[in-house]
């Protein structure tokens, strides 16, 4: 074909060259169109684990953030420490309180979310290829800020009580045999995210135990821990092993995720390096914010709320459960959990969940696949449910809706003669 | 003028019409315009009362934003709409009908093959797909039979690659198009059309980093070069230009289109696929040819919605 004259073309990127290698997977993809759908009210979404914020008393709220700048605005309008704010810092300890975690409000630094709390840790302790094992699957926004840091993640098996200590000192050895070393073990004991699961005390003595044996750090991410359903409060592996153990925890799933408010429990070493972490990062965590959690946690019943969202969240839970087993068809698992937000499951030989993510869609259903809880391109039969956000007669409608989505792909699996069918 | 942009919707490509939408409100806003961005839901025709707009400007993809239903209603109610009339769009939205017009008009059409996966299930799908590879060969494309931006789609190599990229495309559809894929120098032209007559803008050239111009390669700035106008000779220019402007008029469309096409080694031009209301994104194809053309995207809508003579 005879060519005009030559023109240079255009990437509409004119950093296209520049970006950093982390970036690469930073692109547009189909399964984030979808989820585009799924914030319209016609969906019934189960995929987002929004906290329901409608349960908070709005005009109490309005009275707290008044209070606020009515006693300190002053202070809540400026910058503030790096590490948080001391009176919050000291609320915090309250809060941790029903778990058995103890500190000294010297232990804690505030961070903008449980988020910011994981992504300071890695950024203190991991160089690019550092070796990071996480449950199998794990949480899609830690596995975010691995990939970030440029670290190795391993994804090490789970069973009924969460990570099972076997396969974890075998990936152990396993990462050894290459001459590496396991930097950061990244777990998420209670009621576990996206797996639904929690681990017993006796396993994660046993957790614990390897890592030290291994001088592993564990990353303690604990956002659920009071939202318990059957009033056993798990207590974090920090409470009792505090120098191997880096806890983290969260007010968005307690208060509000708006807020953006979270935390870390750290040794006092790595806490340093943390504050000026979070320092380098952002200056400091939102005065404004911080303040607004301390006076809630200071003059309301938080306690009273909490029960309030747990109760909320447990009807919701039963509602999932009963619709799963009500109308998901034969061959389709799924976890029960205690508390927390979600429940994982697991479809039948061939089945696709990403692939089947569009056909959900369209019948006005959302849910997130198991791919995005894994680093390595697992969990295409798996799918995640989150029961916190939907009242339970639209859970049940969804789980409906979902289930006449497996017909029809079990229908097109059969058709083409995919996978087990 | 008070001017409603319509997108969104509930279809996959709501976040590509949302981009579009906001993009081409903005562009209006700049030239003085009154602009809403509506979302389009059962409340359309209550809220569209309410702001009772001059014009309406529909950005909507997928179904019902492509497929003739949205402009029917918006006719019905009576509001003056830019863009194809609810006839000429259903046919353009369906694949083959638009293929078959493209052929008659003599323009390459790639063999096609389109059934909807009943079709599989009553006949057997093995010996159709079987069949399928025998006509059309290897590799093929293979996508839903509606929608854009390359949901869905993929490229089979092997036999066993068949029955998997079956099963995504009807994730998407209830009817899938299979054709041969064909390598060589993609390129979309753009159509104008108001009062002065029908107008292409500068052809622009697509190279994808992926094998297929899919949806990463589309709305990722950084994954696609474009060369505008395309390196192509002037004969070719010349020639693809007058094949979207006969598609344009072959299927009655009005004010605007895109009309995909690839030419094969050849020289060969074949006829992909037209675009009743093409993305308005910052990655899109049609903000590109404007810009090439020395023109600005709110002059171009502002000088469509101005000249409409419904």
């Amino acid at each position: 074909m005879e060519m005009a004259e030559n023109s240079s073309g255009s990437r509409l990127d004119p950093w296209v060259q520049a970006y950093a290698s982390r970036a690469t997977s930073m692109r547009a993809s189909e399964i984030r169109a979808l989820f585009a759908v799924a914030s319209r009210p016609e969906v019934v979404s189960l995929a987002g684990g929004m906290p329901f914020v409608e349960a908070l008393d709005v005009e109490m709220f309005r009275s707290v953030v008044n209070s606020v700048i009515t006693k300190d605005a002053k202070t809540a309008l400026q910058y503030g420490a790096g590490q948080g704010h001391v009176s919050l810092r000291e609320s915090v300890l309250e809060v941790m309180r029903p778990t058995g975690m103890s500190a000294h409000p010297d232990d804690i630094v505030i961070t903008a979310g449980s988020q910011m709390a994981i992504d300071l840790i890695v950024r203190v302790m991991c160089n690019p290829g550092d070796v990071i094992l996480v449950e199998s699957p794990s949480y899609v926004g830690a596995l975010g800020v691995f990939r970030a840091y440029e670290a190795d993640i391993r994804h090490v098996a789970m069973d009924a009580d969460g990570l099972n200590p076997v396969a974890l000192q075998e990936m152990i050895a396993k990462v050894k045999a290459e001459g590496k070393k396991v930097k950061l073990l990244y777990t998420i004991p209670s009621f576990h995210n996206p797996a639904g699961i929690t681990q017993p005390q006796a396993r994660r003595k046993e957790i614990v135990e390897i890592a030290q044996r291994e001088d592993v750090l564990i990353i303690e991410d604990d956002p659920y821990a009071l939202l318990s359903f059957d009033s056993i409060i798990h207590r974090p592996m920090a409470a009792d092993e505090k120098e191997r153990v880096v806890y983290c925890g969260s007010f968005s799933k307690i208060i509000s995720a708006g807020l953006r408010i979270g935390w870390a429990v750290a040794p006092h070493a790595l806490r340093e390096k943390l504050v000026l972490a979070n320092e380098a990062a952002s200056l400091c965590p939102s005065n404004f914010t911080q303040l607004i959690v301390d006076e809630y946690l200071r003059t309301q019943d938080w306690l009273a709320q909490v029960a309030t969202f747990r109760d909320i969240y447990q009807q919701r839970r039963d509602a999932l459960l009963t619709a799963l087993t009500d109308y998901m068809p034969p061959g389709v698992s799924w976890t029960v959990p205690t508390g927390g937000f979600y429940s994982w499951l697991t479809l039948p030989p061939g089945f696709d969940a990403t692939a089947m993510l569009p056909r959900a869609v369209s019948h006005l259903v959302a849910y997130v696949p198991g791919t995005g809880f894994y680093a390595d391109g697992q969990g295409r039969s798996n799918l995640r449910l989150s029961f916190c956000y939907p009242p339970p007669a639209r859970i049940v409608e969804g789980v409906k809706r979902l289930s006449n989505v497996m017909s029809e792909e079990a229908e097109l699996l059969k058709t083409f003669g995919v996978g087990g069918n | 003028m008070k001017v409603a942009v319509l997108a969104g919707g509930l279809s996959a490509e709501r976040e590509v019409s949302l981009r579009s939408g906001r993009r081409v409100s903005q562009a209006l806003r700049d030239k003085g315009v009154e602009v809403f961005e509506v979302d389009i839901d059962a409340d359309l025709l209550p809220e569209l009362r309410k702001l009772n707009p001059d014009v309406v400007l529909p950005l909507v993809h997928g179904q019902i934003g492509e497929d003739g239903s949205l402009r029917e209603v918006l006719d019905v109610a009576g509001y003056k709409t830019l863009g194809s009339a609810s006839a000429a769009a259903r046919i353009a939205f369906e694949k083959p009908i638009a293929n078959q017009i493209a052929a008659a008009a003599g323009v390459f059409v790639p063999k096609s093959i389109v059934l909807p996966q009943e079709a599989f299930k009553s006949l057997g799908a093995a010996d159709l797909l079987e069949s399928a590879i025998s006509s059309i060969g290897l590799p093929m494309v293979v996508k839903p039979s509606h929608g854009g931006s390359a949901l869905g789609a993929s490229v089979v190599q092997t036999k066993s690659e068949l029955p998997g990229a079956m099963v995504t495309a009807f994730s998407y559809g209830a009817v899938v198009l299979m054709q041969p894929f064909i390598t060589g120098t993609e390129i979309a032209v753009c159509v104008l059309e108001d009062k002065s007559g029908i107008k292409t803008l500068p052809i622009v050239e697509i190279v994808p980093d992926h094998q297929l111009y899919d949806y990463d390669c589309r709305y990722t700035a950084g994954m696609t070069e474009f060369f505008v106008p395309a390196r192509i000779s002037p004969e070719l220019t010349y020639a693809a230009n007058e094949i979207a402007i006969k598609m344009h008029k072959a299927l009655g469309l009005k004010d605007i289109s895109r009309t995909d096409l690839i030419i094969d080694a050849a020289g060969n031009i074949w006829f992909l696929e037209v675009n009743i209301n093409p993305g308005q994104t910052e990655t899109s194809l049609f903000p590109q040819a404007i810009a090439a053309a020395g023109l600005d995207l709110g002059d171009v809508f502002l000088n469509l919605l101005t000249n409409l003579d419904q």
